[in-house]
């Protein structure tokens, strides 16, 4: 695709000028002393209100903890203070509001989103008017590879490097004739092909046996498990979150479709998928998740302290992941002293930062970070859903490797 | 595949047939009656689900047994069915002389409400129901294990069909609903008071949704997104089964169950679009579905759309010059937001007004006009990535691409009337969505296709605003100029009398199918213009809420008036860019605005303005 | 040769026969009336030479042109030009824009996306309304006028088309029995000042035996007697099936009346 690098960078010199001129705007307000630095915050607050509520009240949690703390020290002990739109669901609302952001609310940055595609646009839009982005949510391996830019960061552990940790705590056991589900959209399309790949790298004989992508949201879960159930298989690797995992575990709970299987599953032990399963939470499923009541981190114990006694709720995956995120972009304008997005963006590049989870890094190789996930077993306590024998995942350990990542990145 | 799996594996397929059946069937009734696409009815149905939820658990807790499980999903659904009368009797009653679409729009109004209601009550958690004591298990069918729960549901549906057939043929309730659903004048003749069978018929037919989301609560979650998985789905059965009719929607559920089962053994990623295209083929074949009789050709004294079209009068013309004045200029005292907003308003103006030459000046309800926008930004994305081309061909060959497929579609379209019509547009614009959703090859799927920005000279927001400016309002003048032309009038006259404009020269279809290519063709222009705007193109802009904003737009600037369309553009894109950064509860509010709107002025905000003047000039409206 | 042939049409609805081997020839500048009670099958051989239904045998001929299964809109350019039994009009237009859009497709002008409709073919129009007497209402909307009014613009639309055969079913249905002679005179005058020949259905026999040159009467489908009044009204057949005591004295009262 030649044409299109030649476009890009032909756009990129052309559009300096322009570009100077936002960056200008965007950097003004650094002159008012005193006054708070403003970050961009987009997300499905509305349609996904399950992971984006808790995520947006930890970030308000973790902004006062900051700003009480007298703010970013290098930048005159400004005030952080994140400004947060909707961003529909869609990628057209999304660039919208960051318009708006941009343009009226003059943040520095932006950061957030939920869904890849609408991640992916905000990304290509920062890259477009030069404006940092931090994806702090969308899961897509193509934000950190193959539609990678400069200007973009992600937060979350993509697909693979959670597809990695499944298949690692799994190859071990030699199964070899799998049943994957998975919700028919891109996250499930490459949670699959993920898995596939490095299942066939890590176990000789590694046999799918059936393939089931229910639309997402819309699962018939009667035929989906007949279907699955048909294909005898040894082992199940599920993708399906939310709504579609819930009518999965009933149904197949019903048919006996876990029984004496080993089930492989992304995301099951999020306390945002797995309350809903109640008492019908399965048994000894390996999943990543976050058992955010056994993590005996002392930091991380203060910090659901300070959230239950706030908000009266328990943390989600959201909470942790926005609590994380602030305090990264606190440590990144404290290394940058300047909100300046060249500044920003070197200050960011393999920055470390102590988070709640443990230190993480933002690899400056494909601007994605080594935050973790907790892999483990989900269990019953009663009557909702928990985590056993759990480990800690660091992310470092499941990155791209660095040829897969400069093959895939342009530019 | 052995004998038993195709026994249990077609039993799941009666379950979900079953429950599918009991959601469509109150939707066809409901139509068949009131003639309202009632859009809330999913809504409905997630009511129903989240009463269960609350309601259910409490009523075992008293006492754990069968017969308290079931009269919690009936409270449940009774509570939806009071529901349903109060929509009935506080928005639609005052509503029902107000063109039919504008109806549709209100129900519109009261999905967004319901959802975020929901939320708020509910909380944004999905919750699992309660399972009915005594069906936890499953049953051995032929070695195989089947849920017990799911063997009631196929008794349940059964058992509905059984009793809405004695309800319709045993009593004098349901005499006057089949009477009112083969011939709605009839009714009127009869002496019978059409509120109280409107009334009791919204009851029904919200009991039915209630009592489907309800029965759904022990297999599904309930969440707030329910209504929208639905609802489209609910509409296929009710249009494949036929508009109105209850055994056809029975059909049509049998064989959506059984497809959907089957279908995805053999082409797993098929769900997607599996009962769009099995409506699509229905539609072609058989155009009034199944069991569906062909709709009575309307006798209303006044069409709906563009009625009595006289030149602008001096005022217009004012506001006309003004209106482009304020275009001109915005850029020079609006900030750079308001010249992005301003850059969309442009783009959907566009897009509404080449709707509103189907359905106010001809008469075709489109529910799939997002298809030709889409298409025309994917043409534009694909033109301009893949194949390098420049952003000014792509834009005009763009809209050409996207008329051919309107061309193409409108081949089938235009066979069909009314509702059936409506519906095959949903279909196709359906299988747009599918293809650039699951070809990921040529459109990048979901994530879609990035970097699609204008060259140096346009990137600039003014520079592209401008660039927006002449296209859109040269093709909405090239529009206007098509309606105030014999075209135009022919399309009218058309949709005024078909049967007249035939015995007079015109052949309908082919102007229609014109019109379709026209329209289609300006909604690819103003997609290809959105793609530019925004540098990326998804299947979000093939999709049906983008269709349903566009309709929204389009009748809420009034669909009796040339220029409504932009008005509706301006005020909807104006008041979602208002309410969204206000609050999480945005859909809320643009919710409200729109029922408000729809009671205060019926004819459309234009359409209410053009009213306003007529009073105080004297002239007859 | 006969202005319009109509030879041997056979058509069924299911098990119903709705015509059955119906023939019949039509001169330039004659009235033909089709009579015969409800079900007779009047609007089926109506709609046959209209082209809104398909014979299932025989043959239609218009000025020489087998028109049979052709479409509505073919048979129009023909040389049909058609009112129907509930009067088919533009409802959203002004009356003159009624006629305007006839002469507008008769001229091939209805496709134009350049011309601006408003004024086009206009005054011809006006000329038209001005041959049925309505050329003082042409600029109200259709929808403001009487029915009887509504009929006799949708026969200006007819003419628009400089039509060789007019098809008029019950032309004056819902009028007042005055409002009905004078539709009928003027009518009869067209027909023969222009030769067009007009072939219509009319239950009120004051209308068919005043005005009609010869008559036709159908019955199950069937033609069971044709001729001029006199002799049809002298039938004993058409007497004991269909005419009746009332038809029958409205049917004397037309044909003694000047």
């Amino acid at each position: 695709m030649n044409t299109r690098i030649d476009r890009r960078t032909a756009l990129g010199t052309a559009l300096g000028g322009l570009a100077a001129g936002i960056a200008g705007l965007a950097g003004r307000p650094a002159l008012a002393d005193g006054a708070p630095i403003k970050i961009g915050e987009l997300n499905s607050y509305s349609r996904l209100a399950a992971f984006c509520g808790p995520y947006r009240n930890a970030m308000q949690l973790a902004q006062d903890e900051i700003n009480a703390a007298g703010g970013i020290k290098t930048i005159g002990g400004r005030p952080l203070e994140f400004v947060f739109r909707d961003d529909g669901a869609s990628p057209g609302d999304a660039v919208r509001a960051a318009e708006e952001l941009l343009t009226r609310e003059k943040v520095v940055m932006l950061a957030g989103t939920f869904l890849s595609n609408v991640g992916l646009a905000v990304a290509d839009f920062a890259n477009q008017r030069k404006t940092l982005f931090l994806a702090t949510e969308p899961l897509s391996d193509a934000i950190t590879m193959a539609q990678g830019n400069p200007y973009t960061f992600r937060v979350r552990p993509s697909t693979y490097m959670q597809t990695k940790m499944i298949v690692e705590a799994v190859k071990g056991r030699g199964i070899k004739r799998w049943a994957l589900v998975a919700p028919n959209y891109e996250y499930g399309q490459s949670a699959v092909a993920n898995f596939k790949k490095l299942m066939k790298e890590a176990v000789p004989g590694f046999e799918v046996v059936s393939e089931q992508f229910p639309a997402f949201g819309k699962i018939d879960a009667g035929a989906t498990v007949g279907a699955l159930e048909q294909s005898k298989p040894d082992a199940i690797f599920n993708v399906l979150f939310a709504a579609d995992l819930t009518a999965f575990v009933r149904e197949g709970n019903t048919r006996g479709l876990f029984e004496n299987r080993l089930v492989a599953s992304l995301l099951s032990g999020e306390p945002e998928y797995m309350l809903p399963l109640g008492d019908e939470t399965p048994e000894g499923w390996i999943t990543t998740g976050y058992p955010w009541d056994q993590i005996t981190n002392p930091k991380h114990q203060a910090f659901v302290k300070a959230y239950q006694a706030k908000f009266n709720d328990t943390p989600r995956l959201g909470s942790l992941l926005g609590y994380v995120v602030v305090h990264m972009i606190a440590a990144m304008l404290e290394k940058s002293g300047s909100t300046e997005t060249d500044k920003m963006i070197a200050a960011l590049s393999g920055l470390t930062v102590e988070t709640v989870a443990g230190p993480v890094t933002m690899r400056a190789l494909d601007h994605q970070s080594t935050l973790g996930a907790w892999v483990g077993e989900t269990t019953r306590k009663g009557r909702t859903g928990s985590m056993k024998n759990w480990k800690y995942e660091d992310g470092a350990n499941y990155m791209f490797p660095e040829a897969e990542v400069k093959a895939a990145r342009k530019g | 595949m052995d004998l038993p799996f195709l026994v249990t594996q077609s039993l799941s397929g009666l379950a979900s047939a079953s429950s599918l059946f009991i959601i469509s069937c109150g939707l066809t009734i409901v139509f068949g009656v009131t003639r309202i696409v009632n859009f809330a009815h999913g809504s409905f149905y997630m009511l129903g689900a989240y009463l269960a939820v609350s309601i259910v658990p409490r009523l075992l807790d008293l006492h754990y047994s069968l017969p308290m499980f079931l009269a919690g999903i009936v409270a449940a659904a009774v509570v939806v069915g009071l529901v349903g009368v109060v929509m009935e009797v506080v928005l639609l009653r005052r509503i029902y002389r107000a063109p039919e679409l504008f109806q549709l729009l209100a129900t519109f109004g009261v999905v967004l409400v319901i959802e975020d209601l929901v939320v708020t009550f509910w909380g944004p958690l999905d919750l699992m129901g309660a399972r009915a004591p005594g069906m936890r298990g499953a049953v051995d069918i032929l070695g195989n294990r089947f849920p017990v729960y799911q063997l009631f549901l196929i008794g349940t549906g059964v058992l509905v069909l059984a009793l809405l057939w004695l309800l319709m043929h045993r009593t004098r309730y349901g005499v006057l609903v089949r009477a009112a659903t083969q011939d709605r004048e009839m009714v009127g003749a009869l002496g019978v008071n059409q509120a109280i069978l409107f009334t009791g018929t919204l009851f029904l037919g919200s009991f039915l949704a209630g009592l489907g989301g309800a029965l759904q609560s022990p297999l599904i979650a309930a969440n707030s997104h329910m209504d929208i998985a639905i609802i489209a789905e609910a509409f296929v059965v009710t249009v494949i089964g036929g508009m109105g009719s209850v055994p056809g929607a029975f059909l049509a559920a049998l064989l959506i169950g059984q497809l959907q089962a089957f279908g995805i053994l053999i082409v797993p990623k098929a769900t997607l679009v599996l009962v769009f295209a099995l409506m699509a083929v229905v539609l072609i074949v058989k155009p009034w579905g199944l069991l569906g009789r062909p709709e009575a050709p309307a006798t209303r004294a006044a069409p709906e759309g563009i009625a009595n079209l006289k030149p602008f009068g001096r005022v217009e013309r004012i506001a006309a010059v003004l209106a482009l004045g304020v275009a001109l200029l915005l850029p020079v005292f609006g900030d750079a937001y308001l010249v992005k907003l301003g850059t969309e308003i442009l783009i959907f103006a566009l897009a509404a007004f080449s709707l509103n030459l189907l359905l106010g000046n001809g008469g075709i309800v489109s529910f799939g006009h997002a298809a030709y926008f889409g298409i025309g930004a994917y043409a534009a994305g694909l033109l301009a990535i893949r194949l390098g081309m420049a952003m000014l061909p792509a834009l005009m060959l763009a809209p050409i691409v996207a008329g051919l497929f309107a061309a193409l579609f409108g081949v089938f379209i235009v066979r069909l009337s009314g509702i059936y019509l409506a519906m095959l547009t949903l279909a196709f614009a359906q299988i747009a969505y599918a293809v650039a959703f699951q070809w990921v090859g040529l459109t990048g799927g979901d994530n879609g296709i990035l970097g699609i920005w204008p060259p140096d000279w346009a990137s600039g927001r003014t520079a592209y605003y401008y660039l927006v400016l002449v296209f859109a309002v040269a093709a909405i003048a090239a529009l206007r100029h098509a309606i105030y032309a014999p075209f135009g009038a022919t399309l009218r006259a058309a949709r005024d009398s078909a049967v007249r404009a035939d015995a007079i020269g015109i052949d309908v279809k082919l102007y229609r199918l014109a019109a379709f290519a026209l329209a289609g063709a300006a909604a690819g222009l103003a997609g290809a213009l959105y793609a530019f705007a925004n540098g990326s193109i998804d299947p979000t802009l093939l999709a049906i809420p983008l269709s349903i904003d566009m309709l929204a737009m389009t009748l809420a600037g009034g669909i009796q008036t040339v220029i409504g369309p932009l008005v509706g553009a301006a005020a909807f894109h104006t008041a979602k860019d208002f309410f969204m950064p206000l609050t999480d509860y945005w859909r809320l509010l643009l919710g409200l605005a729109i029922i408000a709107m729809v009671l205060a002025a019926p004819q459309g905000l234009a359409g209410g303005w053009a009213r306003l003047r007529s009073r105080f000039s004297g002239a007859p409206a | 040769m006969s202005l319009l042939m109509v030879e041997g049409l056979d058509k069924a609805f299911g098990g119903v026969i709705a015509a059955r081997a119906v023939s019949f020839a039509l001169e330039a500048g004659e009235l033909l009336a089709v009579i015969g009670p409800n079900g007779a099958g009047k609007s089926t051989v109506f709609n046959i030479i209209g082209g809104q239904l398909r014979p299932d045998a025989g043959r239609v001929v218009l000025a020489g042109d087998t028109i049979t299964g052709l479409a509505p809109r073919a048979v129009w350019r023909k040389g049909l030009g058609r009112t129907f039994q509930v009067a088919q009009t533009f409802i959203s237009m002004s009356v003159t824009e009624n006629v305007q859009m006839a002469l507008m497709s008769w001229h091939g002008e209805a496709a134009s996306l350049t011309a601006s409709a408003a004024g086009l073919r206009r005054a011809e129009a006006i000329g038209l309304l001005g041959l049925v007497g309505m050329a003082e209402a042409a600029d109200r909307p259709i929808s403001a006028l009487a029915y009887g009014d509504v009929k006799r613009v949708e026969l200006a639309i007819a003419l628009a088309g400089e039509p060789k055969l007019l098809l008029m079913d019950e032309p004056t249905a819902g009028m007042a029995p005055k409002e009905r002679a004078a539709l009928m005179q003027l009518v009869a005058g067209l027909a023969r000042e222009r030769k067009i020949g007009v072939l219509f259905t009319e239950h009120d026999m004051a209308a068919v035996f005043g005005h009609a040159d010869r008559i036709l009467v159908l019955m199950h489908g069937e033609v069971i007697a044709s001729g001029p009044p006199d002799a049809v009204r002298r039938d004993p057949k058409v007497r004991d099936v269909y005419l009746g005591e009332s038809g029958l004295a409205a049917a004397n009262a037309a044909g003694t009346a000047p």
